[in-house]
């Protein structure tokens, strides 16, 4: 589908600065970095030294001021906001710290949301949706709402969501943040299988090293940019 | 598409019933309250055209003095049975001219009395107000001209003091004279203003007047006029033919009153359906109160489901399936606030026109228009938090606490 030498994501000299003259912060600062096919990325730094920006900028959240990222080949700094959102849409899939559940709703009619938005019938839908909750070992829990589920499993059920659409990449910001450790590891043995069973392709963000080490590359920010080193390889 | 959205709406809906219920009161009680008023009002209007073609058809009511003007009406002059008699051979578009001296009685019967309204007038009066007779017969010549003591009782009358028993020869006392009834009326039932037009006793005029009025005065003459001709060219004929005979010079008002039941049947009607439509705005004003209702509630929602919001925009939602998403809540509130409001206005007119005694009618145009009306509010008040939480920024929704 793709030649092996087109990586999945490219950013080229990516800039994201807010505010205007003297008060302007810059976030990014020309960072460049390569995700490759299959790949699993775990991007490392301190608060304030550009992860989420890349992270909502990778989602199709956020636009860059200036710099390039293709997805693809694609270049989706140039795409409508439209053409972003059904990129969204149909390729990538989100893991947030705060699970981001529809409360009063059950796991399944959760699992099924980005399926109803691409207009899948009913019958479909329900079958992935099982077929997801069972992949991260939720069967039986379909019926169950939020709260009556624990942090864990909420989790769970949001990676589910992400999965349903088999999307090209999975985006994790800190999907482990609000678990304890005990928790963590599982939902990081979770991803693991997933990155080597699905060849499904993992950018996570993550404070811990212990966690990050399950990824196959740590990438390290400062100041908006990759730090360099052995590594932040951001390049081969 | 389309389908999916409104899915979501109402799973949305379904999730918190209680809030969307509280939500569409408004509106339920803003539809309920223009349905009745308006079920209300119609029903008013039409009891009392029923009421008042139960007086009679073509009835004119004339009366000495000017009832409308004050200060009026007890100098001027009674009629008196010549003008009758004038206005039996004068005027022959008159089907019927009945002389009526009416004063109340008590009426006694064995050991019960009922105190009543004898009515003192010829047979002309059964014709002139449209009684039909449940049994026995009008008076007779002879009992009109020399005032024999006999009488028709009204049903009230009937049943009040002859309950079980045959009336028809039975002896009434009344002032400390018997009559005996020689005719039953049938029914009328309520009339205006809550008046039982069965409670009467009717006896020929030379009876009354003799002996318990005991005067030749005549307090009122009922008229009809004949099927087809103008009432206002009678009524024009009736006024010159008084004046003369009550010698009223040129210049000066008359000093009676014609009453034509016709026209205060139209103004009656026209009041009743002033007030209607005064009720039916304000109960209009409602509605919309329960429309802001609506978009309070739905501003609310979106502030508190920005999260949802934001995960919605997140896993792939365009801004405008939000839109769809919210505007499709609002005008489902609204449609099922206005059929929730139309059964509640089906069941409380049924009672309140019960108990009011009037007709109940379900009037198809205000049904219609109040339910299209509630959607129209769901539409226009739903667009402003439909609006804002399309345009939430999702990286901030996600964020939201």
């Amino acid at each position: 589908m793709t030649a092996p030498d087109t990586p999945l994501i490219e950013l080229v000299g990516l800039t994201k600065s807010y505010g205007e003259g003297a008060a302007q912060i810059l976030a990014l600062n020309g960072l460049d970095l390569r995700v490759d096919e299959g790949d699993f990325v775990a991007i490392m730094g301190p608060s304030g030294s550009g992860k989420s920006t890349v992270m909502n900028i990778l989602g199709c959240l956020d636009t860059p001021t200036a710099g390039s990222y293709i997805f693809r080949g694609v270049h989706v700094e140039a795409l409508t906001g439209r053409q972003r959102t059904l990129l969204r849409r149909y390729f990538l899939g989100f893991v947030f710290q705060g699970f981001n559940l529809l409360a009063r709703t059950s796991a399944l009619e959760n699992v099924e949301l980005p399926l109803l938005y691409r207009g899948i019938a009913k019958a479909k839908r329900r079958e992935a949706a099982r077929a997801a909750l069972d992949q991260v070992g939720l069967t039986g829990w379909e019926k169950h709402t939020p709260a009556e589920l624990s942090g864990g499993q909420q989790q769970r059920v949001a990676i589910a969501r992400a999965l349903v659409t088999s999307p090209a990449i999975l985006l994790a910001d800190e999907p482990t943040g609000n678990l304890d450790t005990k928790r963590g590891r599982e939902i990081m043995d979770l991803l693991t299988s997933l990155n080597r069973q699905r060849r499904i392709t993992i950018l996570m963000v993550t404070h811990d090293h212990d966690l990050a080490a399950y990824a196959h590359r740590i990438v390290r920010f400062v100041d908006g940019s990759v730090e360099p080193g052995p590594a932040g390889a951001g390049a081969p | 598409m389309l389908w999916n959205t409104v899915q979501l709406a109402l799973q949305a809906i379904r999730r918190n019933l209680l809030r969307s219920f509280l939500t569409i009161l408004g509106i339920v009680i803003g539809v309920a309250a223009v349905i009745t008023m308006v079920t209300l009002g119609n029903g008013a209007t039409r009891s009392i055209s029923a009421q008042i073609a139960s007086l009679g058809s073509n009835l004119l009511m004339v009366m000495p003095g000017q009832m409308m003007r004050p200060g009026a009406g007890s100098t001027a002059k009674p009629f008196e049975s010549r003008d009758i008699e004038a206005i039996q051979t004068q005027i022959s578009a008159l089907k019927a001219v009945a002389p009526v001296v009416e004063s109340s009685a008590t009426v006694i019967y064995g050991a019960g009395n009922w105190s009543t309204s004898v009515v003192g007038t010829t047979n002309d009066y059964f014709t002139a107000s449209s009684w039909t007779f449940a049994a026995g017969r009008p008076f007779t010549e002879a009992e009109l001209r020399s005032g024999k003591s006999v009488c028709v009782v009204g049903d009230t009358i009937r049943r009040q003091l002859l309950a079980g028993k045959d009336p028809l020869g039975a002896s009434l006392r009344i002032k400390g004279f018997a009559a005996e009834i020689v005719g039953v009326l049938k029914s009328k039932g309520q009339g205006g203003m809550g008046r039982d037009q069965d409670d009467t006793v009717v006896m020929p005029l030379r009876t009354v007047q003799r002996r318990i009025s005991g005067s030749q005065k005549i307090n009122m003459m009922m008229l009809s006029v004949r099927d087809g001709v103008l009432s206002d060219d009678v009524v024009t004929q009736l006024k010159l033919l008084l004046r003369e005979r009550r010698r009223i010079t040129a210049g000066k008002d008359d000093d009676f009153e014609i009453m034509d039941t016709k026209e205060i049947a139209q103004t009656l009607s026209g009041t009743t359906k002033t007030l209607t439509g005064l009720l039916g705005a304000v109960a209009a004003v409602s509605l919309l109160v329960g429309g802001i209702g609506i978009m309070n509630i739905m501003l609310v929602s979106v502030t508190e489901r920005t999260r949802e919001i934001g995960t919605r925009l997140a896993v792939g939602a365009l801004e405008s399936e939000v839109l769809l998403q919210f505007m499709v809540e609002a005008i489902t509130l609204a449609c099922v606030g206005g059929l929730l409001g139309i059964a509640a206005a089906t069941l409380v007119s049924m009672v309140l026109t019960r108990m009011l005694l009037v007709p109940y009618a379900f009037n198809v145009g205000i049904n219609i228009l109040s339910f299209f009306f509630s959607a129209a509010i769901g539409t226009g008040f739903g667009y402003m938090p439909a609006r804002r939480a399309a345009k939430l920024n999702p990286i901030v929704a996600l964020r939201h606490e």
